[in-house]
């Protein structure tokens, strides 16, 4: 680091981090500014600043409808995700089970085959099955592409902690039920926000396996989906998608929060 | 220690259940009915190979799926040239707030993914920013119409929507390589450069395989980007499949094209694996 040379490359790496990070970002920022435009197009010159997008946004009860579509299947499934991650993932990490990889490669295949493939054999399994299309079957394509991923996160955070913790709040007398309550479940906290933050935000944007399985009730990437067709609707959509980007901040950096806190618990708990 | 074993395959089980009714028994179907006929509503339930003969015989799906699979190439190629440099400088040249650097660079993948598809279209398209940017700056006088609905303009949009996914597996192996490695080849008196191709480059090659993997298989199948940016010329296998489940009412025919180019993927998946496999044993 000290020799001469290598003061050139630190410059030309960074010129390089910050036109790749203006290329990642601008495309992505037109989007706010346009909500703010008084045009229905899209296009320059600005016109005047206005928030009435906003306030048609506010005032759009189908948009309303599937958001909170999405905010419904998305909680139940980053809770029920992260309920069987756990559980799996407790199973692989504290368990000598025969068949462990095999068992564990088949449960992660969600993330290795393209979702509209997923998609469509679930449709033609639930259109021969004659179950009806809704958001319950939206919910349980979500669960599939969820559960690798919680899987993934509570291994990580499992194996990452001492089991000889669980072992001593046995040997100093708390039963199963407690020692998973005081012990393990703590620790894990922070793996558990994890997963529930991100299966919670994949099933949210998830706009392929929704588009195949659901019926009358769309999602909100469905209804975005659909107003991307209509000029017209496109600047509110803007503004939803403003205030979606400012929400998410406040949610990441809450939960960077509590990542925080667990990584200030970790020295006490390797002892 | 039998009852140990049972206790976790019980804990194992729901998980696995959720898998053999919602991935297993889907792919046995899919592959079922890709052998059955459409016939108006419903099916012909009898073993027939007229999907497959169909699916070879006309020129048009297999020359799709191999464009899908040029330009899912150029955009995991793409995506991963472009994010190992940002990967490397968070890596090595960035001492403190590398969780800033990486934030800021998830931050933009927070808009919604039909949202960041759209501001390509935004971008390039004949009304876009790039055309009434330059013609309100006098530097043109008509719009471009090249810039959008065409292959290209896929290729860019998918390799900017899926940056994010080669840099973090990049990143994280390029931060697991123990320094003190490379200050023995350059103690051993490798230059900047030789070091790089000789310790740094094999040692994140698992990053790397990692990234191209998790862009080109979702890529392949995307279906959003063409047919928001494609146009027709732009459309790619999985416009091919939803149509049949759609417009098209082929189901069956359908399924065997997805059967078809999920065979394929996997050998591509397996041939780029096993060349990877060759190229760092030669290195070592």
């Amino acid at each position: 680091m000290k020799n001469s040379p290598s003061f050139f490359k630190p410059d030309g790496l960074l010129v390089y981090a910050v036109l790749y990070l203006t290329f990642i970002y601008l495309p992505v920022l037109f989007l706010p500014l346009f909500s703010f435009n008084d045009s229905t197009y899209i296009t320059f010159p600005l016109k005047d600043f206005t928030l009435k997008w906003y306030d048609k946004m506010i005032n759009s009860p189908d948009m309303h409808e599937a958001l909170f579509n999405s905010i419904k299947v998305g909680l139940t499934v980053a809770i029920l995700s992260t309920i069987l991650g756990l559980l799996a993932a407790k199973a692989v990490t504290r368990y000598r089970l025969r068949g462990r990889g095999p068992l564990v490669s088949f449960i992660m295949i969600p993330l290795v085959i393209p979702e509209i493939i997923l998609a469509i054999s679930l449709l033609i399994l639930i259109s021969q099955a004659e179950i009806p299309l809704s958001l319950w079957t939206v919910g349980f394509s979500h669960l599939l592409l969820c559960i690798p991923f919680s899987m993934l996160i509570l291994i990580s955070r499992m194996e990452g902690f001492d089991r000889s913790l669980e072992e001593a709040a046995m040997d100093l007398g708390e039963n199963a039920w407690m020692t998973f309550w005081r012990v393990t479940f703590p620790i894990v906290l922070p793996g558990i926000v994890a997963s529930l933050l991100l299966t919670f935000t994949i099933s949210f944007d998830e706009f392929v396996l929704a588009f195949f399985l659901s019926s009358t009730d769309p999602t909100l990437p469905i209804y975005i989906w659909s107003s991307l067709r209509f000029p017209t609707k496109i600047p509110a959509i803007l503004a939803l998608g403003a205030s979606i980007f400012i929400i998410s901040f406040f949610v990441v950096s809450f939960s960077e929060w509590v990542r925080r806190r667990g990584v200030k618990l970790e020295p006490t708990s390797r002892i | 220690m039998k009852s140990e074993s049972l206790r976790g395959y019980s804990l194992l089980s729901p998980t696995l259940l959720a898998m053999v009714l919602g991935l297993a028994m889907p792919l046995v179907v899919l592959i079922t009915l890709s052998f059955w006929i459409q016939d108006y509503l419903d099916f012909i339930r009898t073993f027939s190979l007229k999907n497959y003969t169909d699916f070879f015989q006309k020129p048009i799906y297999i020359k799709i799926l191999f464009k899908s699979i040029r330009m899912s190439g150029l955009v995991t190629i793409a995506t991963v040239l472009l994010a190992y440099p940002m990967a490397y400088f968070i890596a090595f040249r960035v001492k403190h707030n590398k969780l800033v650097w990486l934030i800021l660079i998830t931050v933009p993948f927070w808009t919604s993914y039909l949202l960041r598809v759209f501001a390509w279209k935004i971008m390039l398209g004949y009304n876009g920013v790039i055309n009434s940017g330059l013609l309100s700056l006098g530097i043109l006088s008509e719009p471009l119409e090249f810039l959008l609905y065409n292959p290209t303009s896929v290729v860019i949009t998918l390799a900017h929507a899926w940056a994010a996914f080669a840099i973090l597996p990049i990143y994280v192996s390029l931060e697991k390589i123990d320094r003190s490695l490379l200050e023995a080849s350059r103690d051993l008196g490798e230059n900047v450069f030789m070091t790089f191709m000789r310790v740094t480059l094999p040692l994140s090659l698992p990053g790397v395989i990692a990234a191209s993997l998790l862009v080109f298989i979702p890529t392949v199948g995307d279906y959003v980007t063409p047919a928001l940016v494609g146009g027709p010329r732009g459309i790619m296998i999985g416009n091919i499949i939803q149509s049949m489940f759609g417009k098209a009412l082929n189901w069956p025919l359908g399924a065997a094209i997805s059967v078809m180019s999920m065979i394929t993927v996997t050998l591509m998946v397996c041939l780029f694996i096993w060349g990877t496999h060759n190229f760092r044993k030669r290195v070592a």
